[in-house]
């Protein structure tokens, strides 16, 4: 099963050793088999289609915390095998907010 | 949250901490003891102890780190209580003064990466050791480096729970009284032995990918596994092109599980795919590996050489579009590493496809009496196919007819026989 983990916002501010925190993390995943793919985002822009019309925002945003500032897509065996990475991830990143989802496809 | 629901989550947590770590428990534990059967035992009691404990205390910062610590722990006492054991002393000294002396040994002390990952490199090796016969290695590695439940692998390859742990005790005892030893083999034995290892990933792959839709969960989720301990093996061994190979043929495979089955679950043949349901992802994880593996050099393997087949296949838009010529031209040089009629056969599809019908089914002729595909349902099959392309409909009709009789597969004999059908 596949699982998107996104940050939404939050975590300590980054510095050399939360880098060299997250890349230990990131290779001990990805070693593990379980990473397929991981990312940082951009502020980006928000799209609001209604009636045909598309409004496009750019950020910042005044709602921080519902925007997602990375992700990682995780292969795993079971929810509890994603929500135990996610414990392990957030405990690297420190307070904030995010996001565990299930990626429906194949199995 | 009620008691009940709060034990029952902090079960599902350990379990999953379980799987996740159990492989380098056991790797480290056997690294200590030098056996397995003993190692994988602790290890099981550590997990016993985690269910006892954690339901009331709470999930430790390092679950993994209890469990080893735990299990080594109960490592020493045993050692400490067996004579049989004693010689192992020595190994264990240092620790034993260490926590005879009461220090806190650390969890991230235990968790020494570099001696794990070696550990369980030797354990990937021992579980697949030819002192064991194919079917012992699968269960052992699904066991000991899967953290699969004996239910599970017996469900996984519809077989007795019973016969699977036999099989399990009986490989461990077969390592035990043969002393194989807990290492990675030399250069001069790797080659035999890495094939070993790599034989087996591929058939729990081929066993998951041959489930049909309705069947258990956990037959397809062996393609799964099959490519996460590839995957692991990939990062234990970067510089053996054959792993990476291997990992690749697995990646690109994967991407077409849910276009390998239409809507009824009958098998739709790789031309008829619908390419926007193969997984891209995985495509692109395919074809990184197999690039890795080429720019190690050497002159391809078995595993490689195939790689390179599927991302012929991945790279194109349709089946026409398809490098069939390169296609025919690998199979070549995989039926020149080892010869087999089933590549031979592969062969005759490529380069029916690149150069016409008429010169694959001369070298699908030439296969007619050969004994290792007497009763394999392919070869009328595909023999089949190409008449249909000749406009030999009558003798097509007969060949279907003639596979489907052979495979014991209930959705590929419906699709046989609706071919025959078709042939009027």
């Amino acid at each position: 099963m596949r699982f998107l983990m996104t940050l939404n916002g939050g975590g300590r501010p980054p510095d050399e050793q939360l880098y060299a925190e997250m890349g230990r993390f990131v290779e001990e995943l990805t070693r593990a088999g379980v990473l397929l793919a991981t990312g940082g985002l951009d502020r980006g822009t928000h799209v609001v289609a209604s009636g045909g019309n598309i409004t496009l925002t750019d950020g910042p945003f005044t709602e921080s915390k519902e925007v997602i500032v990375s992700f990682a897509l995780i292969e795993v065996r079971s929810k509890d095998e994603a929500l135990e990475l996610a414990r392990r991830f957030w405990k690297v990143v420190g307070d904030g907010e995010g996001d565990i989802r299930q990626v429906f496809g194949p199995e | 949250m009620t008691a009940d629901a709060s034990t029952q989550a902090a079960h599902r947590a350990i379990e999953a901490v379980w799987r996740l770590e159990s492989a380098r428990i056991i790797a480290g534990l056997t690294g200590l003891l030098r056996d397995v059967g003993l190692a994988e035992e602790l290890a099981q009691d550590a997990l016993v102890a985690a269910l006892e404990q954690w339901p009331a205390g709470g999930i430790p910062a390092n679950p993994g780190g209890w469990l080893m610590l735990t299990a080594r722990h109960r490592a020493i006492d045993r050692i400490r209580r067996n004579e049989r054991l004693a010689g192992k002393l020595n190994l264990l000294g240092r620790e034993l003064e260490s926590t005879q002396h009461g220090a806190p040994a650390e969890f991230d002390d235990v968790l020494d990466e570099g001696t794990i990952d070696d550990d369980l490199l030797r354990l990937m090796f021992i579980s697949c050791h030819p002192v064991l016969s194919t079917e012992a290695r699968i269960a052992l590695t699904l066991r000991l480096l899967g953290g699969l439940t004996t239910e599970e692998i017996a469900r996984a390859f519809l077989a007795a729970e019973p016969t699977i742990a036999k099989r399990i005790v009986r490989a461990k005892q077969t390592l035990a009284s043969r002393q194989v030893p807990f290492e990675v083999p030399s250069v001069a034995e790797r080659p035999g032995r890495l094939a070993s290892v790599l034989e087996v990933l591929y058939l729990v792959f081929n066993e998951g990918y041959s489930a049909m839709a309705g069947d258990d969960w956990m037959r397809p989720s062996l393609c799964g596994e099959a490519l996460r301990l590839g995957r692991v093996l990939a990062g234990l061994m970067p510089d053996e092109p054959e792993v990476h190979g291997l990992v690749a043929l697995m990646e690109i495979q994967a991407s077409r599980l849910a276009a390998r089955l239409d809507s009824d679950g009958l098998p739709v043949p790789l031309p008829g795919q619908n390419r926007g349901r193969w997984d891209q992802l995985l495509i692109r994880r395919g074809f990184t590996a197999l690039l890795r593996a080429q720019e190690l050099g050497g002159t391809p393997g078995p595993y490689v050489l195939q790689a390179a087949i599927a991302a012929c296949h991945a790279r194109a838009g349709d089946a026409a579009e398809t490098d069939w010529e390169q296609i025919a031209l690998l199979y070549r040089a995989l039926g020149a590493l080892a010869p087999s009629p089933v590549v031979e056969l592969n062969r005759a599809v490529a380069v029916a496809m690149a150069f016409g019908p008429e010169r694959g089914l001369e070298i699908v002729d030439g296969l007619a009496a050969e004994p290792a595909l007497a009763g394999y349902h392919h070869l009328p099959s595909v023999r089949g196919d190409l008449l249909v392309r000749l406009g030999r409909d009558g003798e097509a009709a007969e060949e279907f007819r003639r596979a489907a009789e052979l495979t014991r597969n209930i959705p590929e004999r419906t699709v046989l026989l609706r071919r025959a059908a078709e042939c009027g």
